[in-house]
């Protein structure tokens, strides 16, 4: 069963192409990840996913409706959380989601609401005053008031402390327990490796690629990466050499260092320290198991938080 | 309409976030009051207002100055022909005598109370001068309430009030939640759109009744205002006012981004009908090309339902035509609204 299907999306901005002719496909009860660099199209196409941008071309399905003819009965399906949205600073947590719960014909009532986002102990307090975490608990509470068959989410935990997000991450899985279909975007590897079921890595309103994280790191061919910075008039191999390194894969340069995608670690290192012919060469030189970074810094040449 | 119906949670949520502004409660009830006050002051009606008169020092001012003080109501000054010219400047004096033959009076015929001044002490010299009168008369200060100044302001304030707080607390949630991007959040759920609108103006409805009874309650008590007419009827003016501008509101909020912006525009509406609408003095002093314009204009219509109704005990027949006006305008407002209202 799919619950989210988009075939070839456009949208434009003027002369810049947000979506370029974006696939995509959601099967029901797992947690999809969109993952890609800020700027890559995440929130263009969420939106348009969710109802609330039109798309230049394309054709979009979403828990096999069309928001051309079933608007209204989606709504009561879907829990939406955008990207920062502030709600009313002198609201208290009870009464905004005695707000929310009002537009939804079904759902679970706002104790229960308050209890299962963990904020009992701020059901009175304003809005204003809550910490950033509690925020964003409270959105998803807002998402879950209508008991959605289908939850996106986007960027659910920027600009959240690592205890705080990993409290959303906890959250999100007993959702998807609940058989709930999640569709998250976000430019966190951490969060696409700990949550996801299968990843879209979106770079320039396209699919650059698409599994599993497990599936998209194998797909390096490697599980280490080895990152190196060199000092100052130190010459570097160029990357051909460094490829017939033994057990490196890929290898990429940049101004006074670089990677090396290497699948024996123990083989890679000493040949790399004998190629760099200097005395004491390196100012940074570190290994680390491949992540979904890596798997985007090889498909794009760029580091996604730079990107 | 049961508790959990989105239209009633929507309005009691506007009607929440309102009260929990302490600036905002100051505005709509406390500011209104304080003006009427200090109008009530500045007019109040303790008999005539004295004449203040200057006489040109020279011979004869001394006995000119004994002939206008032998009655009250009149202050008087000796002073220099320097002195003379800034007071009648500043209004300091409304008029100067010059003693000689015949008397001289100096006064600014475009300042009112210049005008009277001279006729008051025309009379008094021409009375020490044994003046007879071809025709006796008689005075009778009117002072009953319904024919003061502070009866005639007291609904123009009202009607000020209504239209003041009607358009700011409507414009200014709409606009913050649109920079806050809860309206947008609110179109991500089943919300019908219209629900979002209309409880804008039934919030102020609730409002309203708390804000008419302060400002009426308090000018009854304090200066007597009279209510000749049916509350009935002033209650409906009160709630077609307040819905029209919370319409027109609406209305200029419909596509603002910044509460900066949404100012500019909302003086653009307001500062106009401050002026044309009789507020502090009567639209008739605008020349008459401009009167069917200014006949035209909500809050016009709105003060003058409502001084007909308080002050003259007009009945709703007699007020049809602003009822009519303001009815136009909230529909057209409204419907404008929906249309031009960007949600994101």
């Amino acid at each position: 069963m799919t619950a989210v299907r988009c075939r070839n999306l456009v949208k434009r901005y003027g002369d810049v192409l947000a979506v370029d002719r974006l696939d995509l496909e959601v099967r029901r009860g797992e947690c999809f990840g969109l993952l890609g660099p800020n700027g890559a199209g995440k929130t263009t196409t969420i939106e348009i996913l969710e109802g609330l941008l039109r798309a230049d071309a394309g054709d979009v399905e979403v828990l096999g409706m069309r928001w051309e003819r079933d608007a209204a009965r989606l709504r009561q399906r879907l829990g939406i959380q955008l990207q920062e949205t502030q709600l009313s600073d002198k609201l208290s947590v009870e009464e905004i989601l005695r707000l929310f719960r009002s537009f939804y014909s079904q759902g679970p009532t706002v104790d229960r609401l308050i209890a299962s986002v963990g904020l009992d102990a701020k059901r009175t307090a304003w809005y204003s005053k809550l910490s950033g975490g509690q925020k964003q608990r409270l959105a998803l509470a807002c998402a879950l008031t209508g008991d959605p068959d289908l939850l996106f989410l986007d960027e659910p935990t920027t600009g959240l402390d690592p205890q705080s997000r990993r409290q959303v991450w906890d959250l999100l899985r007993g959702r998807k327990e609940e058989g709930r279909t999640i569709l998250i975007t976000t430019h966190y590897m951490d969060e696409a490796q700990a949550i996801c079921d299968r990843v879209a890595i979106v770079d320039h309103g396209k699919v650059i690629a698409l599994g599993t994280p497990l599936e998209l790191i194998a797909s390096l061919g490697a599980e280490h990466v080895v990152s190196f910075a060199v000092r100052e008039g130190v010459q570097l191999p160029a990357e051909p050499t460094l490829l017939q390194l033994p057990g490196v894969r890929r290898a990429s340069l940049n101004s006074g260092g670089g990677t090396l995608i290497v699948s024996h670690l123990h083989e890679a290192l000493p040949a790399l320290l004998r190629v760099v012919d200097a005395p004491d060469p390196f100012t940074l030189l570190a290994t680390h198991s491949a992540t979904l970074e890596d798997v985007f810094m090889s498909l794009t040449g760029r580091q996604l938080r730079e990107a | 309409m049961p508790s959990t119906h989105p239209l009633w949670q929507l309005t009691i949520t506007r009607f929440r976030e309102f009260l929990r502004e302490p600036e905002a409660v100051f505005w709509v009830f406390a500011f209104p009051v304080l003006l009427a006050c200090a109008l009530g002051l500045a007019f109040r009606s303790q008999g005539q207002p004295d004449v203040l008169a200057g006489v040109l020092s020279g011979d004869g001012a001394g006995e000119m100055e004994r002939s206008l003080t032998s009655a009250g109501g009149m202050r008087v000054r000796v002073m220099d022909r320097y002195e003379a010219d800034i007071a009648l400047r500043h209004g300091a004096i409304h008029v100067l005598v010059i003693p000689g033959d015949p008397v001289t009076y100096e006064f600014d015929p475009s300042r009112p109370e210049s005008r009277v001044a001279r006729y008051v002490v025309d009379e008094r010299i021409q009375n020490a001068g044994g003046g007879q009168r071809a025709v006796q008369a008689t005075d009778r200060p009117v002072t009953v309430p319904g024919s003061r100044y502070i009866d005639w302001v007291v609904p123009g304030l009202l009607g000020m009030n209504i239209m003041g707080t009607g358009m700011w607390s409507v414009a200014f949630s709409v606009v913050q939640a649109r920079g806050r991007k809860l309206l947008k959040r609110l179109m991500a759920t089943p919300m019908r759109r219209t629900h979002y609108l209309l409880s804008h103006m039934l919030s102020r409805l609730l409002f309203l009744v708390l804000e008419v009874t302060a400002l009426l309650g308090f000018a009854r008590l304090v200066f007597g205002i009279p209510m000749n007419g049916s509350l009935f009827t002033l209650a409906g003016f009160c709630l077609l006012g307040a819905l029209t501008f919370s319409g027109l509101g609406l209305l200029v909020a419909s596509r603002a981004k910044t509460v900066e912006g949404v100012s500019g525009l909302m003086n653009l509406v307001m500062v106009p009908m401050w002026i044309f609408s009789g507020v502090f003095f009567a639209s008739e002093n605008f020349p008459d090309l401009m009167q069917p314009f200014i006949s035209l204009l909500p809050l016009t219509a709105l003060n003058e339902a409502l001084r007909g109704v308080m002050i003259d005990g007009t009945g709703f027949a007699g007020v049809m035509k602003q009822w009519g006006i303001l009815l136009t305008w909230t529909v057209a407002s409204f419907g404008a609204a929906l249309r031009l209202f960007r949600w994101q």
